[in-house]
Order: structure tokens, then sequence, then C-alpha cells
């Protein structure tokens, strides 16, 4: 059997919605969902798992404390402590008020960027890549659901355009590959 | 679905489709410019052609070339730079604080005041960088090692915070703005049909798909970064005033500084913001997504700060003279009696009084008074700033050392010079990117767009 794959287009979100709750509660696997902007709700039923973005930036961002904390005590407090208006730099729990503007905006610097790049590489998105999207219109007004038949063995490419008509479905549109 | 009661304004005139939103935004990037925009172009370039030889010329010379003397060390330089970031914040606060406050008003004007912070930015950070008048030593200012010791920048001191601050705070909303700017940017390459311009959309939009995931990546990157850009935008006008506030000149040694700021800084933000919108609008046709509502919710924190602002002056003022400092009081004396008065009284017009006629509700919504009152707010900012700095400093504890500032040519040149460089990076932003956040706007049309909300209404009295 030729391998299939499968685009339902719809015009809306919500009914996008519709079309992907009724294959999975079908048992059929979706692959995966283009649209032009974030569809809300529909990552619990096509299976998708938060993502861990949120604890990368604050893994990022401890470093970047860290690093800063350990830094700013090398250059001013060990490496060449400075006495400036009879106000020197002993210990590093005397200057700490002093430096904390810097070691906050270090922080946000490492947490921000560190995620930022996490973000880029993870999503595929890097400067030159090429368009992956299956239809240009689902950057546009779209919403398309992908399909693949070798990842739904008990199913029929005909069983699920034919699921797919009865929902308010804009076109479907098959390929080989 | 969400729905939204139906006596909130809508957000999106007119009866519009997903594609329509498209067509409105990228037609004008496919198209030929109009000429207003080529005439627009040739004002702004030539003016910053001539501030950048002003730039040039105080580069080669020596900031001698100023009008700073030794009693008035800081003027139009410093003035101009906390001008300019100040005008910044109001980008962040739009796309990061109201974000965080689930604001569906940001998304037409979020991606513009952006613009506007990355641009002031650029343009703030000019000013310190030309005023260490060997600017090939700029580096010096991070702790690099060197062979003098190797001696290390202080991190006591407030003007290296502000290094931090200001760094941090272009680079963080160049990629906040630059995150955002991916989606649209692979809308316009799915849709434009001559090479060239396909070519630059592709490599800008980083090959950007718009799946699942992907978007719920994006929206926890935008949040997180919202998250993280707010504390952040309210510390780096804290810093900035700290440059002020840390030392013991009179008038400046005052504990208000930071939220006096920080508020100041948001209050000319919008200001130019307002200016900026309300050409691009009447330009680009942009009447449906930046409506009335727009402007009149833009008014009212203008209103919000701009009082705040006021009842910082006056706070200044009776503290200077509660506090029983002579120094301090003669600093506030001086500052609304003294040789400087007109500086002083213009900015309480223009920042105090002015922006109170935004109660009525008549005035918030007439766009014509609020491009007049924007005009206004951008001037009496610039005022703040110079009489902070300069009225303070010409007359300090020393009265044989009391003088006069005189800016020269090469002060009023670099300033000009800036405001074009300014508007050259805003028309070119305006020109060849997506002004409005396309996905942003598209996720609210069925919720707040007219037609839509007029057929729920509809519904429910069913």
């Amino acid at each position: 059997m030729a391998k299939k794959v499968i685009y339902a287009v719809y015009e809306d979100p919500e009914e996008l919605k519709t079309g992907a709750r009724k294959l999975v509660s079908h048992g059929i696997k979706v692959k995966d969902v283009f649209s032009p902007f974030p569809v809300h709700g529909i990552d619990p039923i096509i299976g998708i798992t938060r993502t861990r973005l949120g604890i990368v930036s604050f893994m990022f961002g401890i470093t970047g404390t860290c690093l800063a904390l350990l830094g700013i005590w090398y250059f001013n407090i060990f490496d060449w402590p400075m006495n400036i208006g009879g106000k020197p730099s002993q210990a590093m729990y005397k200057n700490l008020p002093a430096f904390i503007p810097v070691t906050f905006e270090f922080t946000v610097l490492c947490a921000a960027h560190g995620m930022a790049i996490t973000y880029l590489i993870r999503n595929k998105t890097l400067p030159g890549m090429p368009a992956r999207n299956p239809d240009p219109r689902t950057t546009d007004d779209k919403f398309i659901i992908e399909v693949r038949t070798d990842e739904n063995h008990g199913h029929t490419a005909e069983e699920i355009t034919g699921l797919l008509r009865e929902t308010p479905v804009f076109e479907i549109n098959e390929r080989q590959y | 679905m969400h729905s939204e009661a139906s006596i909130r304004e809508p957000l999106i005139l007119g009866h519009k489709t997903y594609h329509d939103i498209t067509n409105d935004i990228v037609t004008p990037i496919e198209n030929k410019a109009p000429r207003g925009w080529y005439v627009l172009m040739v004002i702004a370039s030539l003016i910053a052609a001539y501030g950048t030889g002003c730039i040039l010329y105080l580069i080669s010379k020596g900031i001698g070339v100023w009008g700073l003397n030794k009693t008035v060390d800081w003027a139009w330089d410093i003035t101009n730079f906390v001008w300019w970031v100040g005008i910044g914040h109001a980008g962040t606060l739009i796309s990061a604080v109201l974000l965080l406050f689930r604001q569906k008003w940001r998304m037409a004007i979020n991606r513009s005041a952006e613009a506007m912070t990355i641009f002031a930015v650029i343009m703030a950070a000019t000013f310190p960088g030309i005023h260490m008048g060997r600017i090939w030593m700029s580096y010096w200012v991070l702790p690099l090692p060197n062979q003098f010791g190797s001696l290390w920048v202080n991190f006591n001191s407030p003007l290296l915070w502000d290094v931090f601050a200001i760094s941090t705070y272009f680079s963080v909303s160049l990629v906040f703005w630059y995150i955002g700017l991916i989606p649209d940017f692979a809308t316009i390459r799915d849709r434009v049909t001559k090479p060239a311009m396909k070519k630059a959309y592709s490599i800008l939009s980083f090959g950007w798909t718009g799946n699942a995931k992907a978007w719920t990546r994006f929206e926890e990157v935008s949040l997180v970064l919202a998250g993280i850009a707010t504390p952040l935008v309210f510390s780096v006008h804290s810093v900035v005033s700290f440059d002020f506030a840390t030392s013991i000149v009179p008038g400046w040694h005052t504990t208000i500084f930071p939220p006096y700021f920080v508020s100041g800084a948001v209050f000319s933000g919008f200001a130019m913001v307002q200016t900026l919108l309300l050409v691009m609008r009447k330009v680009m046709h942009l009447e449906n997504y930046i409506t009335i509502k727009h402007i009149e919710y833009m008014n009212i924190v203008i209103i919000v700060t701009g009082s705040i602002v006021g009842v910082a002056y006056i706070t200044e003022l009776f503290i200077s003279w509660y506090s029983g400092v002579e120094y301090e009081s003669y600093a506030f004396i001086n500052r609304a009696t003294g040789p400087y008065w007109w500086a002083y009284w213009s900015m309480m017009t223009c920042n105090v009084i002015s922006p109170q006629l935004f109660w009525f509700r008549k005035l918030r919504r007439n766009l014509a008074f609020t491009f007049f009152m924007s005009i206004i707010v951008n001037i009496g900012m610039w005022f703040e700033r110079f009489v902070i700095i300069v009225t303070s400093l010409h007359r300090d504890y020393l009265p044989s050392a009391w003088t006069m500032f005189h800016p020269t040519w090469v002060d009023v040149g670099v300033f000009i010079g800036t405001i074009g460089i300014f508007f050259t990076l805003y028309l070119l932003f305006a020109r060849y990117f997506p002004v409005l956040a396309l996905n942003e706007v598209k996720s609210i049309l069925k919720v707040s767009g007219e037609s839509y909300k007029k057929d729920a209404a509809k519904h429910q009295h069913h």
C-alpha cells in the first residue's frame, strides 16, 4: 500500500478543532496542525505536551545570577578592591547592595537570550532555513490537519477522508510520499 | 469559543476576514511606496546626514565643541540620552506589561511601538558613546582583562549599572520584537511573488512552519519574555535615575527619582507612539485596526502617567522645603524663579497642566488634538530632563562657579540629527516590515472584530 499524507484544510480554528477531535475519537493519530496563529486548545486534543522552555529560561537565568556574582566578586573584591570616597570594597556581603543592579541585568540577559536561542533551535527556525509548511496558505488564512497513513495502520485513506468530510472541512488534499 | 461582552468597543472595525488582514498589511509592502513616503524619507535622511556629520565633527574635534563648561559638564547630551531612553519605554510597556495584563488592544500597536523602542534606544546609546570623547576607547566600560594592573570597572558605580541596563534592555527588546516578527515574515514569504522579495523574506522568516508545537513554544516564549521584560523596563529607567539620585548635587539627590523617572518615561513614550501612529494609520489606511478606541486608551495612559509625574514634581518641591536643607530648597527656588524659569514653567505647563485636558472624552477621542498634545508632551519631557540636569548643575554649592549653559550649533545639530536618524529607521520599518502583529490581530478577530461581535449579539437575543 502506498504511503499517503492527508491534508484537511479548514477556514476556522474552531472547525479545525472539531475535525481533530473527530479523528482522535476514532483512534486516528494526527501528525501535526498548521495555522496562521496559535489555535488555543489544540494541544491536548492532538497530544502535544507542555513546552519546557520556561524551565530552560530559569536555568539560564540562575546561571546568569551565579556568573554575575562570581565575576563581580573576582573583579571588585578579590583581584582589585577599590577604595572610592572612603568606602573600600572589602567584603562581598558589605558591597552586595551595590552589586544587585548588574546582577539583575545579567540574570535577565542570560534568561532572555538563553531561552530565545533554545526556542529557535528547538523550532528549527534559524537564518536560511527553508520553509516547511505544507501549504503557503497556512500562514495566511487556512488551518491544516496533517494525517499520515503509515502512522495509522488500522485505517485506510478513504476511511480518514470520510470522517473528515463529516466535519466542516474546506478541502482535502492527498499526497503520496 | 471565548466571547467578549458586547458593551466593549470592537478593536477591529468593519467586516474583515483573516485574508483581509493579510491583504491590508502586506499589500503596501508589495506595492511601490506612495510619494509621501519618499518625501518624508528624503527629509528624514537629510537631517540624519547632517546629524551624522555633526557627530563625526564632534568625534574628530573632541567634546569641547559642545557648550559644556566646568560647572555645567552634563547638559544636552545627557538630556537627550534620558529623553530617548524614556521614549523607548512605551514600546516595552505595551508589548510586555499589557501582555501580562491580557490587554487585547495592545495587539494592533505593539509591533510599531516596539520598533520605536529599538530605534529610540539606539539613539539614546549614541549619547553616552559620543560623550566619552574618545569613542574608540568605549570598550573600557566592559570588564575586560587589560594591561593596567589589571584594572577592572567599578561595579559600585551607577554609570556602569547603566551600561549593563541599557545593553540588556536593547538586546532583549530586539529579540522580543524579532521573535514576534518571524511568523509575520513567513506570511509575507508565502505570499510575495517577486523572487528577490521572496528570497529576502525567506531568510528573515527563518523557515517558520507554524505547526502546533511551534505555536505553543511561541506563546511560552512571549509570556516568559514579557515576564522578564517587565521588571527589566522598570529597572532600566530606575538605573538611569540613579545616575543622578546617587550623587550629592542638590536637586538630584532625591529618593523619589526612580518611580518618577519611570512614569515620566512611559508618559513621554506614549506621546511618541501617538505621534508616530496617528501619521501611520492615516498614510497606510490602518483606521480599521488602530481605532479611535486605541487612541483613547493611550490617552488614558498619558493622563495617568502625566498625573503621577505632576505629583512627583509637587512632592519634590514640598520635600525641598520640608527637609530644611537650604541647598536643596535653593535648587528648587532657583528652578522656578532663577534664570531658567522659562524652562521650568514650560515643563510644568506641558507635562502637568495640558494633559489634564484629556479628562474630556471629546478631546481624548479627537485626533488633531491628540496629535498636538503628543508633540506638547514630547517637548515638555525634553524640558523636564533639561531642567533636572542643567538647573541643578549651573548653581550648586560654590557661588563663584555659578554660570549658564549655552548650546553650540554642534549640540543642536547632534540632537536634531538623532531625530532624523530615528525617523529614517522608522520609515524603513514602516515600508518593509509588517507594521501590525498579523498573527496576534488575527487571533482576536472573531472575538473583538466589529461584525463578529454583532453576530454574537444577535445569537444571544434569539
